[in-house]
């Protein structure tokens, strides 16, 4: 139907697109706001499809890849193209901001078309995040999703939203400011701003571990990884519903992205080198953050931390390939590893916005976060009490859910490593489950708390519909993950490849 | 035969799904219907294939059903493996289901939660049924969780109570603290065999025998030993063996028919049945047997003690069960895995009447538990109080009732068993014996016979509980009571679990139990030369004398044993302790890393502390800015003549 490239510029630049669109219509009509909103999403979505359908699983290659010249005076391209680390990430996207446009539909009261507007644009930078083969096209649209993030917190948020946008902006603006310079010193010895070029750059040493260096202080932030994780749970407990979404499903996927598209396989030395500085910063987000999240009485920080514990995950996946390999790339266990933080990134976006948005279902109704506002819903809402105990389960790992499905990949991979890594990533096991399930305990199960736990009425059609879509499709990756797994053998072990040689 | 195979599992999920999302639409009787007939399918078809597996000899059938994923080269399938172990189990388990379907009919008659209620115990066939068909560990661990999760929401069942919802939650942690052993078990295994598939795995587990590990630096350990305790720990979550049993007293928050199916019957035996599955591995090292042994007798005793101190008629068959698990994994320990196997069994049948038959109790005394509140039953509920005293007959091992059989079997196997601890473990079990005996006829006593200590208001509707009830007491008191005599020389002697069981020739108590065996009659004359019998008399001679005939004589006891009494009464103090080491350690960690690590070092040291810094640099800097066109000409002279000045020097 389309040239290949086309497509993919399509699915970046219709929800562009749209949202201006949306923007221009303005709020005579909100409503009309709102249909436009979901008809571009759901377009989106639509052209997304075949990014998936006509994905070649039999080449590492980049695919549906376009390449054009952009900014000549410095080599920079319009150069973006898809594998199968960033394909499911492009789906994840197109995927969540629908739900996001549903469940904000009666909610968002005010300046509806400029919040339906902010996540279209925001689907269209983070997809062209993800698309990038261009370093400084990837840097703008790594900056520039965060601005209408920063909007969307800062205009539709909570009472305290003017402190967490500044450190939400400030904490992710520094860690960008170093990535840039790593790339213009790559520039300045490739003559490209190329990621593929800088893939095939020759670095010493030093030059990797400070170009690393610079990547790391970029993703972790935007993981976020301990210690620099504290701008998440406040940017959470201030953003509105569709914010946190946004931001716990896709946006800190970026993070986990960067480290597979530009640390590992730019740096592998310095990877290599620096793995137990990474390796100890995840076991900290599962162990330390788990104990955090277990006393947290904001449910939405509690869930935040959980995204934290549950992300680290997804860097010790990632870097505990190294001690796996051990200098032998076809050892068994790596490609396990690298594939089982991809699907826990997969995951994490289906089941952390299952969470926020259940939260998001009850503050509508009851205006408070707080656990010890509620307790008893399951009286009054049994069918939200369903969704909310699955989802909470799904976040614990249970089996048959996704949630188990990468955190069993890293646990198993992580065993070849070391017996200890693995002691303390399966702590989450017990971690996680406390944390959730003691929170479930205090607010679904028990008497009505109170009057306006009384007063609560059960979740409507549109409310069942989103959170229903995302029960499916949790239970679906994880009683068959086949299929998403499929489509990243030839990229990770062509990533695997490449880094088990060395670039000095 | 695949397509039956299949169905098994998933005509119970098909009751549950049907029972569970329109229950509203369809009502309650539709909803029974469809659980009771997708489980009565299970059950048939169950049937057939143990007659296939039992008496045509089919071959073991090991397939996949389908490839859950592949990575790294690893397949993780979804399959069965289907031998006589697992046609036994499947047996088992779908026959004790059904009875619950039934008996639930009565006993949940009044519950709003009626159409829930049957959907989560078809929910649980379910995944009990994937756990035992599984021909892998990523189902077993499937199955294991599932399970877990449907024990999570019967014990919540009522989520109003306060009790309910805690016990539910204590349930679920502790049995994670055992699947983190169960999960690093698997790992090991995976990292060594590089597969999931159980056969796969027998195959190279040599592999791991001759390996070692250094957990501890500097310690070399044997790999098959690290990866059998570790699977042990999942067994002892499940299996609530000492010290992970404090969940399953709590358990009894959950109505009845689940104390029986879950708690008693199937999920507590998951446990034991994974042991036996994976005997390939644990004969290879004694040390995890001796493990298993030790851990096993304790339980046994420890457990059996406190049954004798409790009132609550749920809490003493709870505790009852802890005991025989207890007891079958010493079977496990000494090698007598079919005879845990068998036990685990017979126990099924038992314990789950005696469950059912307190139910039925706790149904006609208008939800009253407190043994010391009834008295006399006998007289207003003659099938319950018959079928009551087939269960605890063969509880304590009445010779000729199914318990005597597989108890037996499992003493003499223990007797004979060379793994260190054995001789710990046959001793405890011999007292566990008294004890069990003791018991269990002073509940029985103090339920069934002597004076009334009804209330009145009680008292007056007292009456037998209607068919829908009995019925399926009086259907799990026949293999209660014959069970054993008809199955002990086939399934224990003759070969049956040949396929599915592997036992070394140097461990050779249940050989040495075969040796004593020539028929069931004969094993009953047998057990009259030996000391459990007598020292089950005597159990239930001292609970008549303390009981029913000096009552004052136990009051007596009771006060001159003060520490020993509360040490009982508190249950060891397991529960104290982990709320204060476990629970408020972990809470108490919990704030000080949000409060002093997040909050103060991160936060106010490091995030907030730069921006105060930023803050007042600028603001020392600004003092510079004057405004004050005289204070810039100044500065902007100076500059000059300094700069003049240099150049010229320079």
């Amino acid at each position: 139907m389309f040239a290949d490239g086309l497509l993919l510029s399509l699915v970046i630049w219709t929800p562009i697109l749209g949202g201006a669109l949306v923007l221009f219509a303005g709020d005579r009509e909100p409503s009309g706001a709102r249909k436009i909103a979901l008809a571009v999403s759901i377009a989106t979505f639509v052209l997304s499809i075949p990014l998936y359908t006509q994905f070649n699983t039999d080449t590492h290659l980049l695919q549906f890849v376009e390449r054009n010249s952009w900014i000549p005076a410095f080599n920079i391209e319009y150069f973006i193209g898809i594998d199968g680390i960033s394909m499911p990430l492009i789906l994840l996207t197109s995927f969540t901001t629908i739900i996001v446009i549903i469940s904000s539909w009666e909610v968002i009261q005010y300046r509806v078309s400029q919040y339906m507007a902010a996540f279209l644009f925001m689907e269209g930078f983070m997809i062209g995040t993800f698309s990038a083969l261009d370093s400084i096209l990837f840097f703008m649209f790594f900056e520039a999703m965060l601005v209408p993030m920063f909007l969307v917190i800062g205009i539709w948020g909570g009472a305290n939203r003017i402190y967490a946008t500044i450190k939400f902006f400030l904490y992710t603006f520094i860690g960008s400011v170093l990535m840039l310079v790593a790339l213009i010193y790559m520039y300045s010895k490739t003559g490209s701003f190329s990621i593929l070029d800088f893939h095939l750059l020759r670095l010493t040493m030093t030059e990797q571990i400070l170009i690393f260096l610079a990547f790391l202080v970029a993703f972790a932030v935007k993981v976020p990884m301990w210690p620099v994780h504290t701008w998440l749970p406040d940017a959470h407990v201030e953003a509105p519903t569709g914010g946190s979404v946004i931001l716990a499903a896709i946006m800190l996927k970026v993070g986990g992205y960067g480290f597979l598209r530009f640390s590992l396989p730019i740096t592998p030395d310095a990877s290599a080198e620096l793995d137990w500085l990474i390796i100890t910063m995840s076991l900290t987000a599962v162990v330390y953050i788990g104990f955090v999240a277990l006393v947290q009485r904001d449910m939405k920080k509690l869930i935040a931390y959980s995204s934290i514990a549950h992300m680290g995950f997804v860097t010790l996946g990632f870097f505990i390939v190294f001690r796996i390999m051990d200098g032998d790339s076809s050892a068994t266990g790596s490609a396990l590893a690298l594939e089982g933080g991809m699907v826990q990134m997969i995951s994490h976006g289906f089941i952390s916005a299952a969470m926020f948005l259940c939260v998001g279902v009850i503050y509508d109704r009851m205006h408070s976060r707080e656990i010890a506002d509620y307790g008893g819903v399951v009286n009054t809402m049994p069918v939200f009490a369903a969704f909310m105990v699955f989802f909470a389960m799904a976040n614990a790992g249970l089996p048959g859910t996704s949630g188990f499905v990468g955190e069993f990949m890293v646990i198993l991979a992580s065993f070849r490593a070391s017996f200890w890594i693995a002691f303390l990533a399966a702590t989450i096991l017990i971690l996680g489950a406390a944390y959730t399930l003691w929170m479930i305990k205090r607010v679904i199960f028990g008497e009505i708390a109170n009057d306006n736990v009384r007063a609560l009425t059960d979740i409507n059609n549109r409310e069942i519909l989103y959170l229903g879509i995302l029960a499916v499709a949790i239970l679906a990756l994880g009683l068959w993950p086949y299929p998403l797994v499929e489509v990243m053998h030839p990229t990770i072990e062509n990533l695997l490849n490449h880094i088990s040689q060395s670039k000095l | 035969m695949e397509s039956i195979y299949l169905a098994i599992p998933l005509t119970s999920l098909l009751g549950a799904i049907i029972a569970g999302f329109f229950g509203k639409q369809i009502g309650r009787e539709a909803a029974h219907w469809a659980a009771i007939l997708g489980v009565g399918a299970s059950f048939v078809l169950s049937l057939v294939v143990l007659k296939d597996v039992a008496f045509d000899g089919a071959a073991v059938y090991n397939q996949s059903v389908y490839t859950w994923m592949v990575s790294d080269g690893i397949h993780f399938e979804i399959g069965f493996l289907i031998d006589s172990l697992s046609a036994l189990m499947m047996v088992v388990v779908t026959s004790v289901s059904l009875t619950v379907h039934i008996y639930t009919i009565g006993y949940m008659q009044d519950d709003p939660g009626y159409q829930r209620f049957f959907s989560y115990i078809s929910l649980f066939t379910f995944s009990m049924l994937m756990l035992v068909m599984s021909n892998n560990f990523l189902q077993l661990f499937f199955g294991w969780e599932a399970v877990g999760l449907v024990s999570y929401l019967l014990i919540g069942f009522w989520y109003t109570r306060e009790t309910a919802i805690y016990a539910n939650l204590k349930a679920f942690m502790v049995n994670r603290v055992g699947d983190f052993g169960f999960l690093m078990g698997i790992a090991v295994l995976v990292a060594y065999t590089g597969s999931l598939d159980y056969i796969e795995v027998f195959d190279r587990s040599d592999k791991m025998a001759s390996a070692t590990i250094q957990v501890i630096p500097g310690l070399d350990w044997s790999v098959i030993t690290l990866a059998c305790i570790l699977l042990f720990i999942g067994a002892m979550g499940k299996s609530a063996q000492v010290p992970l049993h404090v969940w399953l007293p709590d358990s009894m928050e959950g109505p009845t028919p689940i104390s029986a199916l879950i708690h008693a019957a199937t999920m507590v035996t998951a446990g034991i049945f994974m042991v036996a599955r994976m005997s390939p591995l644990f004969e290879q090292s004694e040390t995890a047997l001796s493990v298993v042994l030790v851990i096993g007798a304790t339980t046994a005793i420890l457990m059996g003690l406190i049954g004798i101190v409790q009132n609550d008629i749920k809490r003493v068959v709870a505790y009852s069960t802890l005991s025989q698990l207890g007891y079958m994994t010493v079977a496990l320990g000494a090698s007598a895995y079919s005879a845990a196997i068998f036990h685990l069994m017979t126990h099924a049948f038992f314990k789950a009447l005696l469950f059912l038959a307190a139910g039925s109790v706790i149904i006609a005394m208008h939800h009253e538990q407190d043994i010391r509140k009834m008295g006399g039953l006998k007289k207003y509920m003659p099938i319950t109080y018959w079928v009551s005293l087939v269960g605890s007959l063969a509880l304590i091992g009445f010779p000729g009732t199914s318990g005597y059989f597989s108890k037996d079997a499992i003493l003499v196997a223990t007797q004979n068993s060379n793994i260190p601890g054995s001789g710990y473990a046959y001793l405890m079990l011999l007292i566990g014996v008294f004890v069990t005996a003791l018991y269990t006829f002073r509940m029985f006593f103090l339920v069934f016979h002597g004076e009334e200590r009804i209330d009145e208001s009680t008292r007056a509707h007292l009456h037998e509980t209607p068919p829908v009830v009995t019925i399926p007491l009086i259907l799990l008191a026949i293999p209660s009571a014959i069970i054993g005599w008809i199955t002990i020389g086939p399934v224990l002697f003759g070969g049956y679990f040949e396929d599915a069981i592997i036992v070394f020739k140097e461990h050779g108590a249940m050989a040495a139990v075969a040796e004593t065996f020539h028929s069931s009659f004969n094993f009953v004359l047998h057990g009259f030369r030996g000391l459990p019998v007598y020292l089950a008399a005597a159990g239930v001679i001292v609970a008549w004398v303390f009981y029913l005939k000096k009552p004052s004589l136990a009051v007596t006891v009771k006060e001159k044993s003060g520490f020993l009494y509360r040490l009982l009464e508190q249950k060891y103090y397991f529960d104290r302790f982990n709320e204060i080491v476990f629970a408020a350690t972990a809470r108490g960690v919990g704030h000080v890393f949000w409060r002093i690590g997040d909050a103060l070092v991160i936060d106010g040291l490091v995030v907030n502390g730069s921006a105060r810094l930023v803050g007042w640099f600028s603001g020392v800097i600004r003092q510079v800015q004057t405004g004050y066109l005289n204070h810039y000409a100044f500065v902007m002279i100076t500059g000059l003549i300094l700069l003049l000045g240099w150049a010229v020097l320079a």
